[in-house]
């Protein structure tokens, strides 16, 4: 769906609203841990990126010890990859420590129909065997299509089908918000 | 962004937006072969025929992990050991090998253009490991990997490629490859293995080494093809050795942080001294590292039409 076929509905959270979900998420991971202690964050491309940076730096702010961060794209674990018209463009992987036996908090941007979870679950169990892994989301936004739950949501938003749940952030987008869109009626 | 055919030919057909994606992408591969477990899921249940109609080692098991590495399923087919040596045409082998269902093609093949006559005849997605004197464009593109990798650039670096340059595939598709990404290329060898009209390539050609190295960013080594010089383009070995082997002081003309390449199998003594080849500045054995990298790259976007 190509953004200018939609228009805003909504504003859920703004630059604010954003802090302190994320500030809120990283109290909760560091509470359901008990500290730090072989803690890693690991963010999605791409958004899950900049948000697991932020969850580093609150938990730190917190805890006063860091929190290794690891990138991950999850393009060559989807399981639409033989049915899309082109191969989608890689972008970076790099988890720089071992995983093995950590406890690895994978972080998103949105949750949905649960399928980029469960590419990202394979693709960190082939990179070695975490002790446990749990999730992070800015938004839930339901309609899950596996039994697949996230562990801290910062906010969770009923949204429709046609609907697009639209997170920008500073480092990504040059904007702090998000937004409901919905697809402009033909009618 | 994705590649504009169905097929690999050749460099000369190819954009510089292209080997940019592809560099991009192999890039991202390169990650997964450096991992315990080199395995993704990318490309299940599709199917990799790499047909070869001339030996190889390096390009054909480079081919087989690149596939297995993306989880595709990958079968070798050498022309002694099949229908080929009972006169089976190359179309006729083609299209039994599509009609067991093979999505991707690996031909390498002794004539140059065998590569496009296969890619008309099949609808799976060709791929060109190497037709005769024609071209090799994936030894192109992970020479130019390895390039981009160590220098972080290509624009305005200086690559000399010395060797036979006329009978050399590796040679032609390095010339049209960093030609496009806007390096400086010149080519170097006796005016025998030198082809006409080369210069309307865009390279400069010297017949001295020790001009052609000289301030160079890149020194490329071919291998010399033992069973050429029977046919007298150059009068002995021994002579070819003395007037173009890479050595220590050959090296020393060029920039302080050149580096060597080959694209193997190596000659030792013949066209690159034995300390050439352990050299630290040597990066010949990483080039079949990067070659694994960029044909992953390849398979994945030549895999792109669903079905």
């Amino acid at each position: 769906m190509n953004e200018k076929d939609l228009r805003q509905k909504a504003q859920i959270l703004d630059a604010e609203g954003i802090r302190r979900a994320l500030v809120r998420i990283a109290h909760e991971i560091v509470e359901r841990n008990k500290g730090t202690e072989n803690l890693a964050l690991i963010g999605i491309q791409r958004r899950g990126v900049p948000l697991a940076r932020r969850l580093s730096a609150c938990i730190k702010e917190i805890e006063g010890s860091s929190v290794p961060i690891g990138i991950l794209d999850i393009t060559l674990y989807r399981d639409d990859l033989t049915t899309l018209s082109h191969q989608p463009l890689l972008q970076k992987t790099d988890v720089p420590f071992p995983v093995e036996n950590k406890k690895i908090v994978l972080v998103d941007d949105v949750i949905y129909t649960g399928r980029t979870v469960r590419a990202a679950l394979d693709a960190v169990i082939d990179l070695g065997r975490p002790k446990l892994i749990q999730l992070a989301v800015l938004i839930d936004r339901g309609h899950r299509e596996l039994p697949i739950r996230a562990d801290y949501v910062g906010k969770n938003v009923p949204t429709s089908r046609r609907e697009v749940v639209a997170v920008r952030l500073m480092e990504t987008d040059g904007e702090e918000k998000v937004l409901i869109l919905e697809k402009k009626t033909n009618a | 962004m994705q590649l504009k055919g169905k097929d690999l030919l050749g460099l000369a057909e190819m954009t510089a937006e292209e080997i940019d994606l592809i560099l991009d992408t192999a890039a991202r591969m390169k990650e997964i072969i450096s991992r315990p477990i080199k395995k993704v899921p990318a490309l299940r249940g599709r199917t990799v025929v790499n047909v070869f109609y001339e030996p190889s080692t390096r390009t054909r098991v480079s081919f087989e992990l690149a596939a297995k590495y993306l989880s595709a399923d990958s079968i070798n087919i050498s022309a002694s050991a099949s229908s080929v040596a009972k006169g089976e045409s190359l179309k006729d082998t083609a299209r039994t090998i599509e009609a067991l269902g093979a999505d991707v093609v690996v031909l390498r093949h002794p004539l140059a253009g065998a590569a496009h006559l296969l890619a008309k005849t099949i609808n799976a997605a060709v791929v060109n490991a190497g037709d005769g004197a024609h071209e090799h464009p994936t030894q192109a593109l992970l020479d130019i990997f390895t390039v981009k990798e160590k220098k972080g650039i290509l624009k305005g670096v200086k690559v000399a490629i010395i060797g036979d340059i006329l009978h050399s595939r590796v040679a032609r598709s390095n010339i049209w490859g960093f030609f496009k990404m806007g390096a400086n290329v010149v080519v170097c060898g006796p005016a025998t293995v030198i082809p006409p009209e080369v210069e309307r390539l865009g390279v400069r050609v010297y017949h001295r080494i020790e001009e052609a190295v000289c301030e160079a960013d890149v020194i490329m080594m071919l291998r010399i093809q033992l069973e050429r010089q029977k046919a007298g383009l150059f009068p002995s070995l021994r002579e070819y050795s003395r007037l173009y082997c890479l050595n220590e002081e050959r090296l020393s003309l060029a920039k302080p942080d050149a580096l060597i390449m080959h694209p193997g199998p190596v000659n030792r003594g013949v066209e690159i001294s034995p300390e050439m080849v352990e050299h630290p500045r040597s990066v010949i054995n990483e080039q079949v590292t990067n070659g694994v990298a960029v044909r992953m790259a390849i398979l994945y976007l030549l895999t792109e039409r669903g079905g």
